[in-house]
């Protein structure tokens, strides 16, 4: 029944869209980090989503990866820092904020379509067992 | 005796068996706004309808779990949709028109389904009497 598979389908579109606002989340929570474990300051994250047919038919949605932004690093000067080079400049995270919060917007609204999109189909199911009542 | 209802109820069972498959289809397209260079699938439903009626549906036959069901369960012939704004990453999805069918079909949905069991309740007050 296709309308089962409703299911499936809007639980991969949470699932991704979550995935996304949690790269969101990372990427703000370290707008300001100048170093990490390897040594390099933090690089912006993005998801890249890719259509997965699912086995019962339909098209789901997955994170296919999780890629660096390669926008190179936002160079403040701060000749007291300690991670400051010669010159006194700190290279500091590509995070653009404003990107992520349009990204976390957009992530939160597909989020919301997916929870309505599945209400919609468990509403039609239900009508479907009350047949002929 | 048995095959004369079914004949009466046959027509909204396909109807409806179309509009869950048009369901899912939507739902798949709504899923993936965000995904780069995919591309918004449907398909008439007045032509599907007609060819459920005139004949038996047939849908291919698959031999492994990962094969894709060609058309569906109903045998619909699916069509690309054609975007009134293109975007740049090549998806065609458009939040506001598959939001627009998807309640359009699920109203239709609801609508056989009333269809249907008035349907129903007319058999059964000729069975009972």
């Amino acid at each position: 029944m296709s309308l089962f598979n409703i299911l499936g389908i809007a639980g991969s579109g949470m699932l991704a869209q979550s995935q996304r606002l949690n790269v969101v989340a990372s990427n703000l929570a370290n707008a300001d980090s100048a170093t990490s474990p390897t040594g390099q300051p933090y690089r912006a994250k993005q998801v890249v989503f890719s259509a997965i047919p699912m086995n019962s038919g339909g098209v789901g949605v997955k994170v296919k990866g999780v890629v660096d932004d390669p926008s190179p690093m936002k160079m403040v000067y701060e000749p007291k820092n300690p991670m400051a080079d010669a010159n006194g400049y700190v290279a500091m995270p590509n995070v653009n904020a404003t990107e992520e919060m349009v990204n976390m917007i957009s992530a939160s609204r597909s989020y919301q379509n997916n929870v309505d999109m599945m209400t919609t189909a468990k509403n039609l199911m239900l009508k479907t067992l009350t047949l002929g009542q | 005796m048995i095959s004369r209802l079914d004949e009466e109820f046959s027509f909204y069972q396909k109807a409806l068996n179309l509009r869950s498959a048009r369901q899912q289809i939507l739902a798949s397209n709504i899923v993936n706004a965000d995904t780069p260079n995919y591309k918004a699938r449907d398909f008439d439903f007045a032509a599907a309808m007609q060819n459920a009626v005139s004949k038996t549906a047939s849908s291919l036959e698959t031999t492994d779990s990962r094969h894709m069901q060609g058309g569906g369960a109903s045998g619909v012939k699916l069509q690309y949709s054609m975007p009134y704004q293109s975007s740049l990453d090549g998806n065609t999805v458009e939040m506001d028109v598959e939001r627009n069918k998807y309640m359009e079909n699920s109203v239709h949905y609801e609508a056989d389904l009333t269809v249907l069991t008035s349907r129903i309740k007319i058999m059964l007050s000729a069975i009972t009497g």
